[in-house]
């Protein structure tokens, strides 16, 4: 199949990001795996968006700190890049205000939008991205079965932005051998509708790092080498991230989504 | 530190390529030991199993070999040895410690002339590896009690129960059991070196999975393929036709 007949895809993740570990990083290596073995799609573009600090989540340290975090991730990657408009809005945004922002990012797009890539990489590429072009780009929302799940949480997405997320752009799923998306899909009449837009990547091997877990490591001073790249390690320690103090921000506040939409009537 | 026993740790294994996980093994255990308030862990050797092991797949020992040195490049605490790939036969794991424990003994004994501050030696493994003392004639008994009860067992594994039903089920490892480390990993992950090596032969991404050096080594030696995978398909794993030497 000549390369001019596949669509380009972006895939752009949101969340905390708190910390990134490796397991964000390879739900992006999954997802590009599975949406080009399709043969439709050529992945040109990976977008790590860290949450504001106005989504008040427990725990959340700074933005600064989450968005040099994951650059440091990121950095060694020639696909994958980071985007801190979300983080540097003055409120917290709404996920399907965030990819509308990046759709229109890429529409936009005309010359070779990775001035941000290092052009000296530690490892040969998998294959020569010689046109990162954008323009004209899917963009995907790229998340877990559990992100997908959330949308049956009362007040934590307004009906609209879901059906805006799936219907005009679309989701790469990443779900675990036992959660099933599928079925969540079909038991949810607005994604039942869209399910041609939602890509079920199955991670057949299951690899979870959660953030939770690294941050309660490093709070008890035990190792999480290997969990997140060595940058990543190195620059928590040496700013001391992650203590018990920094565990409790935001403990007696509510959640951004579940404060606005509990309001709106 | 007073009255901490200084500790090595050794973790024998194919390393068919080495892993994050693998790494992750050093890091758990050495918490863990450290936690304990009896020890101070002070290095871990890795060491890479020979060719003549004879298992399914397995890439000749100067690439695991390289692999693992450029995995651990950046490792302050973490060494690859060659001893045991080195040897004419596969050495039985019994050997491999005994070599090692009497090279760092001999080197404290330099440094020291205390006979009481040679480190202890220990074995690194996972879950599986309680598993393959019970396989017909892959262990000799007086081998499982010099390596269990003499040197001491650390198994590093997600839940308790496959390593416990181990030890129930082996009056050997029961003796010891105290001899024996279980260091819970609370993180599900199930990446081992048989995914990676299937996934690289799919041409799927293993970034994350391994350090981008041992990636980009397996690129330029083009290491796990079809074919690869099919070495020594239908040999027997040598431990299992070495003849028995009383030593």
């Amino acid at each position: 199949m000549a390369t001019q007949e596949k669509m380009k895809m972006v895939l752009l993740a949101c969340g905390s990001f708190n910390p990134i570990t490796n397991m964000h990083l390879r739900m992006f290596e999954l997802a590009r795996d599975h949406i080009e073995d399709t043969g439709r799609y050529r992945v040109v573009k990976g977008i790590v968006s860290p949450v504001g600090d106005g989504y008040k989540k427990q725990g959340l340290i700074e933005a600064c700190h989450r968005l040099e975090m994951a650059r440091l991730a990121t950095e060694s990657s020639d696909w994958i890049t980071v985007d801190a408009w979300e983080s540097q809005q003055p409120e917290w945004v709404e996920t399907a205000k965030v990819v509308r922002h990046h759709h229109t990012e890429i529409l936009a797009d005309e010359d070779n939008n990775n001035d941000d890539v290092d052009t000296v990489r530690c490892g040969k590429r998998r294959k020569v991205m010689q046109n990162t072009n954008t323009e004209n780009a899917h963009l995907n929302l790229l998340c877990g079965a559990d992100v997908l799940e959330s949308f049956a949480v009362p007040n934590l997405w307004k009906p609209d932005d879901i059906e805006e997320i799936v219907g005009r752009y679309g989701v790469a799923c990443i779900t675990r051998c036992g959660s099933d998306a599928e079925k969540f899909i079909n038991q949810s009449d607005v994604l039942y509708k869209h399910r041609k837009n939602i890509h079920v990547v199955r991670e057949w091997v299951t690899n979870e790092i959660s953030a939770t877990y690294v941050r309660r490591a490093l709070r008890r001073g035990q190792s999480v080498r290997y969990l997140l790249p060595d940058p990543v390690v190195q620059y928590i320690q040496e700013h001391r991230l992650y203590s018990a103090e920094s565990e409790k921000k935001n403990a007696d506040v509510i959640l951004a989504p579940l404060q606005r939409y509990s309001n709106t009537k | 530190m007073a009255g901490r026993i200084p500790l090595v740790l050794l973790a024998c294994g194919s390393f068919n390529p080495i892993t994050h996980q693998h790494m992750r093994l050093f890091e758990l255990a050495k918490d863990h030991m450290h936690q304990t308030g009896q020890f101070q862990v002070v290095s871990g050797i890795v060491s890479p199993v020979g060719d003549s092991y004879g298992k399914k797949g397995l890439v000749a020992s100067k690439h695991r070999l390289a692999m693992a040195r450029l995995a651990l490049q950046n490792s302050d605490w973490v060494t690859v040895d060659d001893w045991e790939s080195q040897q004419a036969d596969w050495t039985e794991t019994v050997v491999t410690m005994r070599y090692h424990y009497n090279r760092i003994a001999a080197l404290y004994s330099e440094a020291s002339h205390k006979a009481a501050d040679a480190p202890q030696l220990k074995l690194l493994c996972g879950a599986d590896f309680m598993d393959t003392f019970k396989v017909p004639g892959l262990w000799r008994e007086d081998h499982m009690e010099e390596v269990v009860g003499h040197f001491g067992l650390i198994c590093v594994s997600r839940g308790m129960l496959q390593a416990n039903q181990a030890i129930h089920e082996s009056d050997i490892l029961s003796k010891h059991s105290q001899s024996i480390f279980l260091v819970r990993e609370w993180i599900h992950n199930e990446i081992s070196a048989t995914e990676v090596r299937r996934a690289l032969r799919r041409g799927k991404s293993v970034k994350y999975l391994l350090p981008d050096s041992v990636i980009e080594y397996i690129r330029d030696h083009n290491l796990y393929t079809q074919e690869s995978e099919m070495k020594n398909k239908d040999i027997k794993l040598r431990p299992l036709t070495k003849p028995l030497i009383q030593d």
